[in-house]
């Protein structure tokens, strides 16, 4: 399969390629890790009439904690980097647990997080992570940078808000207001399906209390859904086996599944509730709120 | 390397843009014009006769295209050919010798790792890309690497006893 025919430019620096897409036409693109633009263009769902690959723009491939706490990760970042990181395994327990099932491990050479997010497929494992831990995203324009939390990103399936002559530069997880703790399961039927159910969950607790408690469902749904209620529940006091129960009754609560080949409404309103309890009851949230 | 495009009457070939690269692949260094939807799968079979990379399902699912970017494993259907401008790629022609079968290529045989052999080059660089990073990988790892190939044939097992074989000769 071909994709229709588009002006390709591969500028290398952001200005340019920001010049690129202000002058370009009505309907540009920009090309990360295209593993799922490529795809999508060659199923004629998407027929781009430029397409600016940022491939060759320097300085974008980080990863990094900044002074003030916050995780900064660039638009070439690649899920394979994240997979592979340090920095994930020893401060940020729900993106470590993610990295490792977004898609394949040959996908995973090329696709990149930022790009995950700006596809806002409903499927997107890296959504719900990015959602649970409060992130946002970093867009740069011919009128600067701004930036944009990630539920007001997405506006529906596979649309963003970004103007087109903007490009997102990085996503941002804000500073931890306590220890985190937290994961992501991912039921899928193989790997490199789409999930059946993801559940992310991410917490931070200071002393016994909960400060800050993220709760966001992949797959269930017309859209990522943030459990705020589920998450609420668990603010303000400690995790016990009442908190947590009560988080996994609202968050299957606030799952909207449909029935198809992947399985039943039913049950996967139920897998949500078994994956909130196995996140929130696992022994390394209790040794970490013990430490 | 000469491309041919359908003439479309209204759409003269001079219109169609195309972009001069240069790549090298399996040491070879080579100059290619193409136009910038050209999928990189198709630079290597049809563009430059190599069709030891299969495609499959054209969907990024199987991995049967599965080529060596800078020595990383992509999914040759899913990247574009004006990108590897400037870079190299290996592919499973490039793993024998004239004399001698890569390691891997004789652990394929060893051990029983293919039956119909549609997906073993994609397995093979896949694999390649593991051993080259990782030259004493466990079961584990090697099911992990090889996880985003499909095989319809085998049930991987003998997939996997071959790259544990040939790991263990490249190691010897």
């Amino acid at each position: 399969m071909y994709p229709s025919r588009f002006r390709y430019e591969a500028p290398r620096s952001l200005d340019e390629a920001i010049g690129l897409l202000h002058d370009g036409g009505d309907y540009a693109k920009v090309l990360a890790g295209g593993q799922s633009l490529v795809p999508l263009m060659k199923l004629r769902f998407a027929s781009p009439e430029l397409i600016v690959d940022i491939n060759n723009v320097p300085g974008l491939s980080y990863h990094r904690t900044e002074a003030d706490g916050s995780l900064r990760i660039g638009a070439l970042c690649r899920h394979a980097d994240l997979e592979r990181s340090d920095l994930l395994k020893t401060t940020q327990p729900t993106m470590a647990a993610a990295a490792p099932v977004i898609a394949d491990p040959i996908v995973r050479n090329r696709g990149t997080l930022v790009g995950s997010l700006c596809h806002a497929d409903p499927q997107g494992d890296w959504a719900s992570v990015v959602l649970a831990l409060g992130g946002s995203v970093v867009a740069r324009g011919p009128r600067g940078a701004r930036t944009i939390l990630l539920a007001d990103l997405v506006t529906g399936p596979f649309q963003n808000i970004l103007d087109p002559d903007e490009i997102a530069v990085e996503a941002v997880i804000p500073a931890a207001r306590g220890v985190r703790s937290g994961g992501y399961l991912k039921l899928e039927r193989r790997v490199g399906d789409f999930a059946t159910v993801g559940v992310a969950v991410a917490v931070e607790t200071s002393g016994e209390n909960v400060t800050r408690a993220g709760i966001a469902l992949t797959g269930v749904g017309g859209s990522t859904i943030g459990a705020t209620a589920a998450a609420d529940a668990l603010v303000g006091r400690p995790l016990t086996p009442d908190s947590i129960g009560q988080a996994a009754e609202l968050a299957a609560e606030a799952a909207r599944p449909r029935t198809d080949h992947r399985g039943s409404a039913e049950y996967k309103r139920h897998m949500v509730r078994t994956f909130v309890l196995r996140l929130l009851s696992r022994g390394d949230l209790a040794a970490e709120r013990a430490a | 390397m000469t491309l041919v495009y359908e003439d479309h009457d209204d759409e003269a070939a001079s219109d169609i843009p195309v972009r001069r690269i240069k790549f090298t692949i399996n040491g070879d260094k080579k100059i290619a014009e193409v136009e910038p939807r050209l999928l990189l799968a198709h630079l290597i079979r049809r563009g430059l006769g190599l069709t030891g990379t299969h495609m499959g399902c054209d969907t990024t699912n199987c991995g049967a295209c599965t080529v060596l970017v800078d020595g990383q494993a992509v999914k040759s259907c899913t990247m574009l050919a004006v990108q590897v401008d400037g870079h190299e790629i290996s592919t499973v022609e490039g793993m024998a010798t004239s004399s001698e079968l890569h390691p891997l290529q004789e652990g394929f045989k060893e051990e029983h790792g293919l039956q119909c052999g549609f997906c073993t080059p994609g397995m093979m660089m896949a694999a390649k890309a593991l051993l080259d990073s990782n030259p004493d990988p466990t079961e584990e790892e090697v099911r992990w690497a090889l996880s985003g190939n499909l095989c319809r044939c085998t049930g991987y097992q003998n997939i996997v006893k071959s790259v544990l074989w040939a790991a263990e000769k490249l190691r010897s």
